[in-house]
Order: C-alpha cells, then sequence, then structure tokens
C-alpha cells in the first residue's frame, strides 16, 4: 500500500471513530438544554469537541454564560499552540486559505498532519481528516440530539451517567503511560477534580470548573529541554 | 437560561474558539512558543476535563451528591481500563446510571 493510500485510510478510519463522539455531544447538549439548531450550530462554527463538551457541561450544570464561555475558551488554547505548529506545515497562502484552514486546527487533524511522513501527506492528512470529522461530527450531533430529547425518566438517567463518562473518555489518553509527562497530568487532573469539588458548595454553578485551571500549577515549571528549544 | 441569551452564549464561544485558532495561524510562532505558555496549554486540558468530569458526575446544583452517575463513572473508569471502544464504555456507563435509577426507584 502506498503512503498516500495509508494516510488516506487512516484520516477516513480517525474521522469516523470520532464521528460517534457527535452522538454523545448532541445528547449532552439537549440534556443541557439547548435545542437540536444550537447544538449543530455549536458543532458547526465551534467545531472542536473538548471545548463544546465544555460549554454544555457547564450550563448543564447550571452555571452562567460567562463562565461556560470562559471554559470553552481556555480548552480552545491548545488550538492556538497546534495552528502554530501547522503554520509552517500548510503554509496557507492568501486570507480565504488561512480562514478555512484555521477551522479545522483541532486534536486529530495536528496529530495526522504532524505524524505524516512528509509535508504533502501531511497536508492531505489535514485536509482528509478535517473533512471527514467535519461531516460525521455534525451529522452525529444532530441524531444525537435528536434521539436524546424525548427521553422519559430511566433514559434521562442514562443520559446524566453517560455525560461524565464522555468527559473521562476525552481525559483518559491523557493520563496513560504513553502520554508524555503521564505523571503530571494525573496530578493535574486530581488537583483539579479536587478544587472543583471544593468549591461547588461555595460558588456560583460553573465557576468551579474554570477556577480548576488553578490546578495546572502544579505541573511546575516547565522543563529544561523546553526552555532551551 | 432563556433563549436569548443562550444562543448569544452559543454565538461568542464559538466565535471566540475559532479567533483562538486562527491566530495559531497568523502570529509570530515565538509569541506562542515560549516554554511558560506551552507548559500551561499542555495542562489546561487534565485540570478542566477532571473539574467537568468531577462537576458532572458527584454534584446538583451547590451540592455534592451521590447517585447512579457515580456508579455509572466508575464502570466508564473499569471499561476505558481494558480499552474498550469509546461506545462501548458510554453504553456500559448509561446502562449502570438506568440500573441505578431504577433500584432506587
Amino acid at each position: 500500500m502506498s503512503a498516500r493510500t495509508a494516510t488516506l485510510r487512516d484520516a477516513v478510519g480517525l474521522g469516523l471513530a470520532v464521528g460517534l463522539y457527535g452522538v454523545a455531544f448532541g445528547a449532552a447538549a439537549d440534556a443541557a438544554g439547548l435545542d437540536v439548531w444550537q447544538a449543530l450550530v455549536l458543532s458547526a462554527l465551534m467545531f472542536t469537541g473538548a471545548s463544546q463538551f465544555a460549554l454544555v457541561g457547564v450550563l448543564g450544570a447550571g452555571g452562567s454564560g460567562l463562565a461556560a464561555i470562559g471554559s470553552a475558551l481556555l480548552l480552545g488554547t491548545r488550538n492556538t499552540v497546534y495552528g502554530v505548529r501547522l503554520a509552517p506545515l500548510l503554509a496557507p497562502r492568501g486570507v480565504l486559505r488561512r480562514v478555512g484552514a484555521a477551522h479545522w486546527v483541532i486534536d486529530e487533524t495536528t496529530a495526522m498532519a504532524v505524524a505524516a511522513p512528509d509535508r504533502e501527506l501531511g497536508r492531505l492528512a489535514f485536509w482528509v481528516t478535517g473533512a471527514t470529522i467535519y461531516v460525521g461530527w455534525n451529522l452525529t450531533t444532530v441524531l444525537g440530539a435528536l434521539g436524546a430529547s424525548g427521553l422519559g425518566g430511566t433514559a434521562q438517567a442514562a443520559l446524566d451517567a453517560v455525560v461524565p463518562a464522555a468527559f473521562l473518555a476525552l481525559l483518559w489518553p491523557r493520563l496513560q503511560r504513553t502520554s508524555p509527562e503521564a505523571v503530571v497530568q494525573r496530578r493535574v487532573a486530581v488537583g483539579g477534580a479536587v478544587v472543583a469539588l471544593l468549591l461547588t458548595p461555595v460558588v456560583p454553578a460553573g465557576v468551579q470548573v474554570v477556577a480548576a485551571v488553578v490546578a495546572v500549577a502544579l505541573a511546575g515549571r516547565p522543563r529544561h529541554e523546553e526552555a532551551v528549544r | 437560561m432563556i433563549g436569548g441569551s443562550l444562543w448569544t452564549v452559543v454565538l461568542v464561544a464559538a466565535v471566540g474558539c475559532y479567533l483562538l485558532k486562527l491566530a495559531g495561524l497568523s502570529v509570530p510562532a515565538a509569541w506562542v512558543e515560549h516554554p511558560w505558555v506551552t507548559r500551561v496549554v499542555e495542562f489546561v486540558p487534565a485540570a478542566l476535563l477532571a473539574a467537568l468530569v468531577a462537576v458532572q458526575a458527584a454534584t446538583s446544583g451547590p451540592d455534592l451528591v451521590v447517585d447512579g452517575r457515580l456508579a455509572g463513572l466508575a464502570v466508564a473508569a473499569l471499561a476505558l481500563a481494558v480499552r474498550a471502544p469509546f461506545i462501548v464504555v458510554l453504553v456500559l456507563a448509561g446502562a449502570t446510571g438506568a440500573l441505578v435509577h431504577a433500584l432506587a426507584g
């Protein structure tokens, strides 16, 4: 199989797998009180899963709009770093291409583009992964939002249990041994959870999620190699 | 939250997240690749996602509560530990939550 075929296959495969998360997002958005259109606009315009889940998670917990926006933006900052890494590879010429490429700068497209064996395949991986995920993510968001509306009591309890599980599934890969500095990631994660639970009784809903960002301090100073690079 | 302001939240957050992406492709790399900036950005998702897991699973308004969601979360963690696919993790968590709800009446 050629490297090009392998890149295409991996990109489409990842896109289909990620599409499944869209069902969970659509259901979570419905549970938080968003209608189908609002869920779809988030998937089509925001198009960055963790921020979307955070926004509906905070709103679902009764949080204010500001807390919801704050948590979504905090989680969106990593896409800025991805953009910096992708800029030399994509080298988008002209304003239109840059504006278009920026919309698809997310975890998965960055991982696929950076892992590709050369620059041309890197670009191919970025665009194919982006397109597959974009279509799948938006379709499954609608499915999830429509499917979740009009559920009865027991089904609603099931959905309530699905939402935290979806967040855990998003978090999980960052805590595994294959992730760089997994031990530090775990420390920060435990810190974030503890801060959020301690603050829950005393701050307005949603604020504890944004405030949990202070747990990043547990990561400590940058490693020496990073400082040098 | 009333409908109009909910749309405002949706649109403001969506545009803000898009501008964060665009900034990465547009600003000089040196602005973003400061060691402290990359250090913080690398660990923000762990802190926030863990906070969301905790809040979604164990709180209700200002109260800490234990119910089917926490049981579902425990089952989800077990499923993730044995590398179950995402959809299986969610179905098991949902089934657990529904079961606890049915048993607790």
